[in-house]
Formats: structure tokens, C-alpha cells, sequence
């Protein structure tokens, strides 16, 4: 058992830093870019913790995670008693610990906060869910009296159709989640790169749930094989968990030729095929000498460094606004920073050009100026006549958000969506205007974070359980 | 799942296997397609559904050696299983009872999918006139089967070496030009080059003809824009808004230089494919 120390001595300590990869090194390799805290790091940033009542930190957590339990638990050594502490609610604290906005949730909220040193929550989560992992630790003990025989079918397996099965499945119920993808996860395997969320980790997660008896069927694309009307006839409830995977793109000329790509399918290619690693896989992949990245949120960030680490000389960022509305996070901004991302602000793209075969030659843009407030509140950007430039491209991302995909809600009779394609469910249950079918995760909420997919998942489970257990 | 119940090399490069998935047997339709991965590694390759039994729970697949994945597809044999098999995908083609006849155009590999479109639309009581090509006698395919799925068949060989000599849009407009007017729809399916050929040939006579395009493909079910294509001047994605479209309106060319965007790649992965097993 580690000291508690004292009041002051916590306000004098830093945040213990967590060691990462040379940014020179990490561009040549998909490793995971931070190492994680070892335990002596972990209880030295435990310590500085408050321990307040009521916890702020809690109040900015989508899963109400036992915040200050948990870190007290690692001043204790008692890693173990920490990590059941965590899955009380949330089911996947490997992955959130990783990729939570820790900035503007738990970490946001934290009192240290004020004096720019908040408690890393983020990465003491995720020493505790490795740690957990390394040492074999599992608290999904299911009380077989629990068994129910009562029947549950998940759509997706990304991590609201994880979250709600492993909840249905600890409350006795028999669950079937099915995934259109040959891999279950979602965007954890098919879209965040390996160098932010080992896909060895999601795997392991994945392999948790299914020895709580979930059953996963991959292969399968509801809409097609079997409809949602079909799944309501055979099953006592239904999840809906298909996410917001459909690309957009820009709509300019030329956004056809070889060599563009929607953010989604490149990463696909990187991540779930690995074509990062071709041709020891067959996925093929293209990332030219200079690579342009359309967009400025996590998933551009996403797509420029990994265009890094294909072997772009130039991979660069075009975005119409300011770095400060830029919506990535902080962290990643500066992790493309700090790996020679360049940064073309207030730039908007207006044409890809193409040579004689069709390929990707050039990009033209014109600059922008910010303007008056639109209603979001940001100030809207306006193009400078005359400031038109063409970039001599190989490769062009357009990473501006994804869309609804139909397919699932085309086969869901009296499920209502909304006029983007959007389920309709409510907020604190995930109930549809289907009395048997439940809504949560990106489908309902448009393309938001892993852990509100993980909360929704877990309001869904709960509901369901009472729907269920009152019939 | 997914176990290679039957396999057929029907030519040198063209190979005939019955799946076993009963789930996608039970819910395919014609028109639709399957991807699979060969083995753990392999990229996801789209094929046709050429035909399927419910009753027995499986799907046929008839393919083309092309590079590296369908030649190690090739190399498996009856009783393995695929790594990973997924459908039916895609919109079912839309068939009726047209009241004069139906033009149904397979050239090569494209007589496969052009299979059950045929028998779906006879057994729906169309008369239903088949035009079959290949390039030469020993590739063509499917020729009993498609007699019985068809009213008339006519079959065209590039070098002339079985049936008519010459390509099949040639024997389409020879047909069009004496009977356009018994003609309600044709659909073509074949190489690109074909289907644009035909499409040419169809709009001379002003009759609506259907073709079934294969851009490259990557999940398959709308989430990646791989597979995009213009129609009609808008972009759509062939794999849940096709693969079945307006052939008036399609964009081939540009369908043709996307098709060779990796050819580079390809051919790269073969050549190491090939070396690595000992294969000339
Ligand atoms: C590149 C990228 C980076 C991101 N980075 C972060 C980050 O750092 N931090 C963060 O908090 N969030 C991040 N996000 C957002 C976060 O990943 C999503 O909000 C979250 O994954 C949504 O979870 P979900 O379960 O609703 O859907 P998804 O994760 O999208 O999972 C849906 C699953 O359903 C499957 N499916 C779809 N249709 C069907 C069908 N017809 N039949 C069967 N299965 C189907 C899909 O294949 C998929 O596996 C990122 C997103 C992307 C794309
Ligand atoms: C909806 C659809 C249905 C198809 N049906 C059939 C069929 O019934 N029989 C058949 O023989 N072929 C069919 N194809 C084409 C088949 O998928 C390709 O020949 C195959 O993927 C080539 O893989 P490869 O590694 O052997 O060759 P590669 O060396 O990878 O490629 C050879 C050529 O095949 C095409 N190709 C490559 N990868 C893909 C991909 N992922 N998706 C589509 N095309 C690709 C490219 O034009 C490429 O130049 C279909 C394609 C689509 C999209
Ligand atoms: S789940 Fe996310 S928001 Fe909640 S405590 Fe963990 S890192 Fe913070
Ligand atoms: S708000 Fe900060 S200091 Fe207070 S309990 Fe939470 S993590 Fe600890
Ligand atoms: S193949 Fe990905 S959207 Fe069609």
C-alpha cells in the first residue's frame, strides 16, 4: 500500500507524464505511439488525486465511472479491486482510457483542472484495464441462476452492441449480436489506427464478451440476410447498434479519380485489411509522395498520420476554418504537429485534377477569411476572391463526417428515423417507436465518441431488462 | 461455414464452386452478389451469386483467374473453408412479366451472373432471347444451363470457333434490327468494354438496357465509397445502390480507370504469390 500524501503536497506535484514514441521513430511504424504508465507511475499520479465529494470528474463522464474509487484503489495496489470498480460502468476501459476526449469530459471537470493540472484520469483507466489484461483478470462472473431464456439480437458490434451485450449477458439473457463486417468492433477495428488503439486490445475485449456466452455472428449484414422485421418475429428484443459508416463526400469535380478516397475506406484499408502491410495482406493501398487530408476532426487526424507512416513525404491537412475550430482533439493536433503534419488552415478545396489516366495530379484551392458568426455560433468562412492555388497532390482524403447508412432501416418496419436517417430513440432508455426494438450509439446520435456508444448500449441493456422482466 | 462443397474448372482460367451457407442460399436473390476472403490475409473479393439452392443450402460461384486471390481460390479444394463469406448483397435485379421479349447478353465470365437473371425471368413466363459470347469455343460457360434458362439461345465466339463468329453487341444489333419492336428490355453483363458496346448498340434502337457494374469493391455494403461510379452525372455506390443500373446513363470510362487503380499492386502481389508457391 502506497502513502497518502498530504493536501499540499498534492497541489505542488505535476501530472506524471507518460512516455511516448520519438516522433521521428513512430512515423515509420503503426506501434502505439504512448507506452502507458508503469505501476509506480500510476500510484504517483493516484496519489495526487482529491478524492471530493461529490466528484466533479464523475459529472463529466457519459458512463459515470467510479473515478475517484478507482484511484484510490491503485494507491491501495489493489489494481484488481480497481479494475472491477471501472467495469461496474463501463465495459471497455482499455479502449476509453485511449481515445475518451479526456480534455472536456472526466479530465475537463476535474477541480485540478483549474490549475491546468487535472488528474489523468484517461491513462490511469487505461493502466488499470492493461494490467487487468496482463495479469488474466475477468469479472464477468455470471449467476447462472440469472439464465432467462429470453432471447436478445444485437445489429453491430461496435461498442454500443458490445457494451449492451455484455450487460444483457451478465443479467442471464442469451444474446446474439450479428456484424456485417468479418471482424466484430466496429469503427475500434475498422477505423482508429493501430497506433492509437492496438487492435490486440479490442480483440481481447471482444473475447470477454463472448465468453460471457454472447454469440457473435460476423458475415452477416442485417437488411439483407435477415430483415429487423425478421429479428422481431424471433427474438424477444432488438438492438440496434449499425453506427453512422456511410461517407461523405465534397460534391466537387473531379472527386473520382484514382486516387481519392473517402477517410473511411483508407483507414478500412489500414486498419481492418491492413494494407498497411502489403503485400503480406492482399489489401492494396495507395499513399502517394504528397497526401492531402480534407477536414479537421479526429478522423481527418486519423488519416493524415497514417498517410504518414504509408511513406507520404508530405501529408497535409486542408481545412476551411481556424485551428481553433478545428473539432480534433487537442492531443491529436499536436500528435500530427509533432509528426510533420502540415497544416493548411482556412483553405477549401475546389477541384481535384487529374492526368491522362485518371489519376490524381493536383488539388485547387482557394483561401478563406472568417466572417460573421453562423448559427452555430462560429464564424463562418468566406473565400477570397481571387486567391484560387493549385497543390501538386498524389492522393486526396476527404474526411468531412459520415451519414446514415440505409440498409438497416430500410428493413425495420415502424421504427422511426429521423429526416437524415437517423433512428429515433429516446435519450435515457433507447426506446424506438417499436415497442420490441431499441436505438443507440452513432445511428441515433449522428457520429459522436466511443464512450457515449458504450453508455447508450449500457441504457439499452437496463431498459431492456425491465421491459422484459415486467412481461 | 462456408465450405467448398463442389468444384469445377470448367476452362483454364475459369472455375465453378458450390458454397456451402445456407442463411445466404435462403435469402439470395438473382442480381445480388457475395464477398469473400479466400484465406486469413486475403482482400475481399465480390462475386456473383450464379445460382443457389435453399433446399440443399448452397450458393454457386463461377470466377475468373485473374490475380492473386482468385488464383489462390482456385487452389482450394472441396471440403475447405473459406475465411470469411458474406451475403446476399446489393439490389436484386428487377424483374417482371414483360409483355415482348427480354435480350439477356452474358460476354465471358459475365454469362455467370447473367445465369439467374435469365431463369428468374423465364420462370416468371417471359420469352427470354440469350445472346452468350466468349472468346473463343473452350471459354465459353454455361451453355446447357443457359438453354434451359432461356427461350432462344444464340451463341457468338470472337474467332468464330462456335456459333456465330463475332461479338456479341454485333449479334444484339443484328437481332435489334430486325425485331426492336417485340423487344421490352435487354440486360448485358461482361466486361465493361462489352456492356458499353452493347449500351451503344441499344440506344441506336432507343431500348432501355440494364448492365451490372464491377468497380472495385471493399466492404460492400455502402460504408466505404470504393465502389463509386457515375450515373446519370451523380455519384452512386455500386454495392447498395447497384450493382444494377441504367446502362444509357453510366459513366464507362471513368468505371474503366478505376478498375485499373492498383493495377500496380496487383500485379506485384501475384508475381510474389506465384513465387512463393512455386507456381510458373
Ligand atoms: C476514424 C475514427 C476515429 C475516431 N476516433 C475517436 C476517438 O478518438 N474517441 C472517441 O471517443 N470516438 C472516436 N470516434 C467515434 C467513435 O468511434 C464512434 O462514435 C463509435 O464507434 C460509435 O459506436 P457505435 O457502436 O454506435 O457504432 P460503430 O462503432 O460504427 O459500430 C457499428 C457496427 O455495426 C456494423 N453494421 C453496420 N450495418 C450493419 C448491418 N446492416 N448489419 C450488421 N452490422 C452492421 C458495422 O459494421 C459496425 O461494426 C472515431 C471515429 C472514427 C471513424
Ligand atoms: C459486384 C461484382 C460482381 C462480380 N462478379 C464476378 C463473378 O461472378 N465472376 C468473376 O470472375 N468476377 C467477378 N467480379 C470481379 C472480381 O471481383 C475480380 O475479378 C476479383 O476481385 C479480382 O481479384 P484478384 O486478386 O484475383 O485480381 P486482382 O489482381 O486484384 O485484380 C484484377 C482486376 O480485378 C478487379 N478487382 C480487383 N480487386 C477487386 C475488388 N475488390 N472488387 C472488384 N474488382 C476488383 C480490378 O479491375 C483489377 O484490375 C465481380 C465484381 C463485382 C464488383
Ligand atoms: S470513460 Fe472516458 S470520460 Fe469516463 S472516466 Fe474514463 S476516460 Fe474519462
Ligand atoms: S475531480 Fe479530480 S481530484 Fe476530484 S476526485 Fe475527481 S479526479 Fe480526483
Ligand atoms: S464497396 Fe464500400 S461502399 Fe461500396
Amino acid at each position: 500500500m502506497a502513502e497518502r500524501i498530504k493536501p499540499a503536497e498534492k497541489f505542488k506535484r505535476d501530472r506524471v507524464p507518460m512516455k511516448e514514441q520519438d516522433p521521428k521513430e513512430r512515423v515509420k511504424n503503426f506501434n502505439e505511439v504512448p507506452y502507458g504508465y508503469s505501476l509506480e507511475e500510476a500510484i504517483k499520479e493516484a496519489q495526487r488525486c482529491l478524492q471530493c465529494k461529490p466528484a466533479a470528474c464523475v459529472e463529466g463522464c457519459p458512463a459515470d465511472v467510479h473515478i475517484p474509487q478507482f484511484i484510490d484503489k491503485i494507491i491501495d495496489e489493489d489494481i484488481e479491486a480497481a479494475f472491477k470498480e471501472i467495469k461496474i460502468t463501463n465495459a471497455l476501459p482499455a479502449v476509453c482510457g485511449r481515445v475518451c476526449p479526456q480534455e472536456e469530459q472526466c479530465e475537463g471537470n476535474c477541480v485540478m483542472n483549474k490549475k491546468g493540472k487535472p488528474i489523468a484520469i484517461g491513462r490511469l483507466e487505461r493502466f488499470v484495464a492493461d494490467w487487468a489484461r496482463e495479469h488474466g483478470i475477468v469479472d464477468e462472473d455470471i449467476d447462472e441462476s440469472q439464465k432467462k431464456g429470453k432471447k436478445v439480437a444485437i445489429v453491430g458490434s461496435g461498442p454500443a452492441g458490445l457494451a449492451c451485450a455484455a450487460d444483457l449477458a451478465k443479467l442471464g439473457y442469451d444474446v446474439t449480436v450479428f456484424e456485417a463486417l468479418h471482424k466484430p468492433g466496429g469503427v475500434l477495428i475498422y477505423g482508429i489506427p493501430e497506433f492509437r488503439l492496438p487492435k490486440s486490445i479490442v480483440n481481447y475485449e471482444v473475447e470477454q464478451i463472448k465468453k460471457m456466452g454472447v454469440k457473435i455472428y460476423t458475415d452477416y449484414v442485417i437488411g439483407y440476410i435477415k430483415t429487423v422485421d425478421e429479428l422481431v418475429e424471433e427474438y424477444d428484443a432488438v438492438f440496434l447498434a449499425n453506427g453512422a459508416g456511410a461517407p461523405s463526400f465534397l460534391g466537387i469535380p473531379g472527386e473520382n479519380l484514382n486516387g481519392v478516397y473517402s477517410a473511411s475506406e483508407f483507414l478500412t484499408r489500414s486498419n481492418l485489411m491492413r494494407a498497411f502491410d502489403f503485400p503480406e495482406f492482399d489489401t492494396p493501398i495507395q499513399a502517394g509522395k504528397r497526401v492531402v487530408v480534407i477536414g479537421g476532426g479526429n478522423v481527418a487526424m486519423d488519416a493524415v498520420r497514417t498517410a504518414k507512416r504509408l511513406g507520404a513525404e508530405e501529408a497535409i491537412i486542408v481545412y476551411r476554418r481556424s485551428r481553433a475550430e478545428m473539432p480534433a482533439r487537442a492531443e491529436e493536433i499536436e500528435h500530427a504537429e509533432a509528426e510533420g503534419i502540415r497544416f493548411e488552415l482556412l483553405t477549401n478545396p475546389i477541384r481535384v485534377i487529374g492526368d491522362e489516366n485518371g489519376n490524381v495530379k493536383g488539388l485547387e484551392c482557394v483561401r478563406m477569411e472568417l466572417g460573421e458568426p453562423d448559427e452555430s455560433g462560429r464564424r463562418r468562412p468566406v473565400p477570397i476572391e481571387g486567391s484560387n492555388f493549385v497543390m501538386d497532390v498524389d492522393n486526396v482524403i476527404v474526411a468531412i463526417g459520415q451519414n446514415a447508412n440505409p440498409i438497416v432501416a430500410r428493413s425495420a418496419t415502424g421504427v422511426e428515423t429521423n429526416k437524415w436517417g437517423y433512428f429515433v430513440a429516446d435519450e435515457e432508455t433507447g426506446k424506438t417507436t417499436h415497442p420490441k426494438v431499441w436505438a443507440g450509439g452513432d445511428i441515433v446520435t449522428g457520429a459522436a465518441t466511443v464512450i457515449l456508444a458504450v453508455g447508450a448500449g449500457k441504457k439499452a441493456a437496463k431498459s431492456i431488462h425491465e421491459t422484459l422482466s415486467a412481461q | 461455414m462456408a465450405r467448398i462443397l463442389k468444384k469445377e474448372q470448367w476452362s483454364d482460367t475459369i472455375f465453378s464452386m458450390l458454397i456451402e451457407a445456407k442463411d445466404v442460399a435462403k435469402a439470395s436473390k438473382a442480381g445480388q452478389f457475395i464477398i469473400l476472403i479466400p484465406k486469413e490475409h486475403g482482400e475481399r473479393v465480390p462475386l456473383t451469386i450464379a445460382d443457389s439452392s435453399k433446399d440443399e443450402g448452397w450458393v454457386q460461384i463461377v470466377f475468373q483467374v485473374v490475380g492473386k486471390s482468385t488464383l489462390e481460390l482456385s487452389r482450394m479444394n472441396e471440403g475447405d473453408e473459406l475465411y470469411s463469406f458474406v451475403g446476399p448483397l446489393g439490389m436484386p435485379s428487377e424483374v417482371e412479366k414483360f409483355s415482348g421479349k427480354v435480350i439477356m447478353i452474358g460476354g465471358g465470365i459475365g454469362i455467370a451472373p447473367i445465369h439467374p437473371i435469365a431463369k428468374t425471368l423465364k420462370d416468371l413466363g417471359n420469352h427470354v432471347v440469350s445472346i452468350i459470347g466468349a472468346r473463343t469455343a473452350d471459354l465459353l460457360i454455361m451453355e446447357d444451363k443457359m438453354k434451359e434458362a432461356s427461350t432462344e439461345l444464340i451463341v457468338a465466339t470472337d474467332d468464330g470457333s462456335k456459333g456465330k463468329k463475332g461479338f456479341v453487341n454485333m449479334v444484339l444489333e443484328e437481332l435489334l434490327a430486325t425485331e426492336a419492336d417485340n423487344v421490352d428490355r435487354i440486360w448485358a453483363i461482361g466486361p465493361p468494354i462489352m456492356m458499353k458496346a452493347c449500351t451503344e448498340s441499344a440506344k441506336k434502337f432507343n431500348k432501355p438496357i440494364i448492365v451490372s457494374l464491377n468497380p472495385i469493391m471493399v466492404d460492400g455494403t455502402g460504408m466505404c465509397g470504393a465502389c463509386r461510379v457515375t450515373v446519370g452525372g451523380k455519384t452512386k455506390f455500386a454495392c447498395v445502390d447497384g450493382p444494377e443500373f441504367d446502362g444509357a446513363l453510366v459513366d464507362f470510362d471513368e468505371l474503366m480507370a478505376r478498375q485499373r487503380q492498383y493495377k500496380e499492386q496487383e500485379q506485384k502481389a501475384l508475381e510474389l504469390y506465384k513465387a512463393k508457391e512455386g507456381l510458373a
